[in-house]
């Protein structure tokens, strides 16, 4: 009996001794978008600098209540969208302010540097650092829809059963700006957003018999695009020029009423372990030829100085074919989304996915 | 010796009280303080009752409970309309030496995860899929159909991902029916119907309880198969409490919703085993 209990301590010392040694050293936990970190890019980090990336996928919702969860830990660096760091950090402190002299600045386009400082400075000190930027608007087939224009058209009867979008916020904002609102000046206003939250959601309502389904998942939209179940979709830019590579039929399109415009960053959760490992690949994903390698796989655009030279032909002719210059001036940034309008909006997105 | 016994049991026994009373007991306690936790019109947390009244006075919220619980009585029943037939022709009529052979092949789907099980059902019922790829070549369809996305299509995935926890219990208890039974039935001019009624079911009532409840507790506390399956219509309970966690950020009202589903379904539960009268203790040994 003796004897027995010792092998059982021996064993369970071990297991203890065994689970803290592998944590500790040389690995970066990453909580990023799907496509953020690719393979090539995470083994070539690893010969320069020995330190092992693990990948976590997720979506701005699902990174805070993540982080939320566990007050900032249990990853050492995140991605969340500029306009989502800023509220959630007074509310919850999930992040710790970046040091700059750690960044190598010079490797990150000025303009787009300072807009996200701005957007995330919290108690006088950014929080965040560009990574890459992209738009929102529709992803057409045109052989099937080649008059669709607006957001409106997703509430179109003639698309009938060939739409698809995400419920979620940009889907709102994206409908309020094609009615001929402004959803972003009325962030601050929280019953003049309800209202129009409210004419919104029943506008979705109403056109709910012509959507084919709510995609949640990049790969099955782009599944459904390819087959010709869906005809238009609202998505990201990146997903559409994917798409127009196989299929000249599918492009991305600016809508009329402005593609909304996002910018996804570089934010060290509070309690990062790893810090140091961090700033590397924040700097190493940066360097213009590990950029232009991501844009050239993923099709976004890059925050990085100088990364155009390294840039494939087709990805600088997605830029011109479907940003002409009015459409660029167009583009609907999102300003920081302030603390409460989450709320309002799941309660208009729930009463959309219940209607029949 | 008798002290060092002690010490041995109490080092065997401590993991299991640490998993119970750390990952069970401590997170559901935080979860209920945090249910009866609001904020105020000044942004404040106090102690409020409004996340339960939210539950009752939003239509929305309620209906989808309702909906979510009939929808999961349907299943069990459903999945018990299946599994009886099954469970019987197993263990009564097929040769013993198969009985193990066909139990196997019960247990294999279940052998990949539920998700990947989904994707297959997918794969098979989509516009450009397999079911309506083989229709059209046979001529039986013009154009294809949009077989998933529809409440029939959750209900067939739901009723395929609860069969085995419904057709096990039914083995073990059909098991031990008594063949003369049903023999004796027949001489006496019992027809298939009475024999069922009369013998099968009430020999079985504590077989079909005990899975009645595993298999109406895992439907209603599904989330991936309504949600990929269903479509844009199914919102399914869970989706709900999913939502305030991670849409609104409202963990306060996601918690109510979560005590509210375990209350409700053992309310549910109190009910199906007052109508059959049968008593908990006896159903799950």
């Amino acid at each position: 009996m003796k004897k027995m209990l010792w092998i059982a301590l021996i064993v369970s010392f071990c297991l203890i001794f065994h689970i803290s040694s592998a944590t500790a050293g040389g690995t970066l936990e990453l909580l990023t978008w799907k496509g953020y970190a690719p393979k090539n890019l995470v083994d070539k980090f690893q010969d320069e600098t020995g330190i092992t990336v693990k990948v976590t996928y997720s979506n701005n919702e699902e990174m805070i209540a993540k982080l939320r969860a566990t007050r900032g830990a249990g990853f050492d660096l995140a991605q969340p969208s500029q306009d989502r760091i800023s509220s959630v950090q007074e509310k919850y402190n999930l992040y710790q302010p970046i040091d700059l002299s750690k960044v190598k600045t010079d490797q990150i386009i000025p303009s787009m540097l300072e807009a996200v400082k701005k957007n995330t400075m919290v108690a006088g000190k950014p929080h965040a650092v560009p990574f890459c930027w992209g738009t929102s608007g529709l992803v057409v087939n045109r052989k099937y829809a080649p008059n669709a224009g607006d957001y409106s058209d997703l509430l179109n009867a003639f698309y009938n059963g060939r739409v698809s979008y995400r419920l979620k916020r940009p889907t709102l904002i994206a409908l309020s700006f094609a009615v001929g609102e402004n959803p972003f000046a009325k962030y601050s206003d929280a019953a003049a957003y309800t209202a129009l939250m409210d004419r919104v959601g029943q506008a979705m309502i109403d056109g709910k018999p012509f959507v084919k389904n709510y995609w949640t998942n990049g790969d099955a939209l782009l599944e459904a695009m390819r087959s010709g179940e869906v005809h238009l979709a609202m998505a990201w830019d990146g997903a559409g020029w994917k798409l127009h590579d196989e299929n000249p039929n599918i492009d991305f399109i600016a809508p009329k009423s402005g593609a909304l415009g996002w910018i996804d960053t570089f934010a060290l959760p509070a309690k990062a372990k790893n810090v140091d490992a961090a700033y590397e690949w924040i700097n190493f994903m940066l360097r213009p030829e590990n950029a232009a390698a991501f844009t050239n796989a993923e099709k976004y655009g890059t925050a990085s100085n100088g990364a155009v030279q390294y840039l494939d032909a087709s990805v600088r002719g997605n830029f011109e074919r479907c940003f002409p210059m009015e459409a660029i001036v167009n583009i609907k940034w999102y300003p920081p989304v302030p603390a409460k309008l989450e709320e309002i909006e799941g309660k208009i997105l729930d009463k959309v996915k219940a209607a029949r | 010796m008798k002290r060092k016994f002690r010490w041995g049991l109490f080092f065997f026994l401590a993991p299991v009280f640490l998993w119970l009373v750390l990952l069970i007991v401590l997170p559901q306690i935080d979860l209920l303080i945090m249910s009866f936790r609001a904020e105020d019109d000044l942004g404040d947390m106090v102690w409020s009752i409004s996340n339960y009244f939210n539950f009752f006075d939003e239509p929305i919220y309620w209906l989808t409970f309702v909906r979510t619980a009939i929808y999961s009585i349907l299943v069990t029943l459903l999945t018990f309309t299946i599994a009886l037939p099954v469970a019987f022709y197993i263990t009564k009529v097929v040769h013993p030496r198969f009985q193990g052979f066909l139990t196997l092949l019960l247990l294999l789907p279940f052998w990949v995860s539920e998700l990947v099980r989904v994707y297959g059902w997918m794969i098979l019922l989509r516009e450009s899929g397999v079911v309506n790829h083989f229709l059209l070549k046979l001529g039986v369809l013009g154009k294809p159909v949009e077989m998933l996305y529809q409440d029939s299509t959750m209900i067939l995935g739901l009723v395929y991902t609860s069969m085995l926890f419904m057709v096990v219990p039914l083995l073990a208890v059909l098991d031990s029916l008594d063949n003369s039974l049903i023999e004796a039935a027949y001489d006496l001019g019992a027809n298939m119907w009475t024999i069922l009624f009369k013998i099968i079911i009430p020999h079985a009532t504590p077989g079909i309880v005990s899975g009645s409840i595993v298999v109406f507790m895992l439907t209603l506390g599904n989330y991936l198969t309504p949600n990929l399956m269903g479509g844009k219509n199914s919102l399914w309970f869970t989706e709900q409490i999913y939502n305030q966690f991670i849409a609104s950020f409202n963990w306060n009202q996601g918690s109510a919703f979560g005590f509210l589903l375990l209350f409700l379904s053992s309310i549910v539960i109190w009910l199906g085993l007052k109508l059959s009268r049968q008593k908990l203790g006896k159903v799950v040994q």
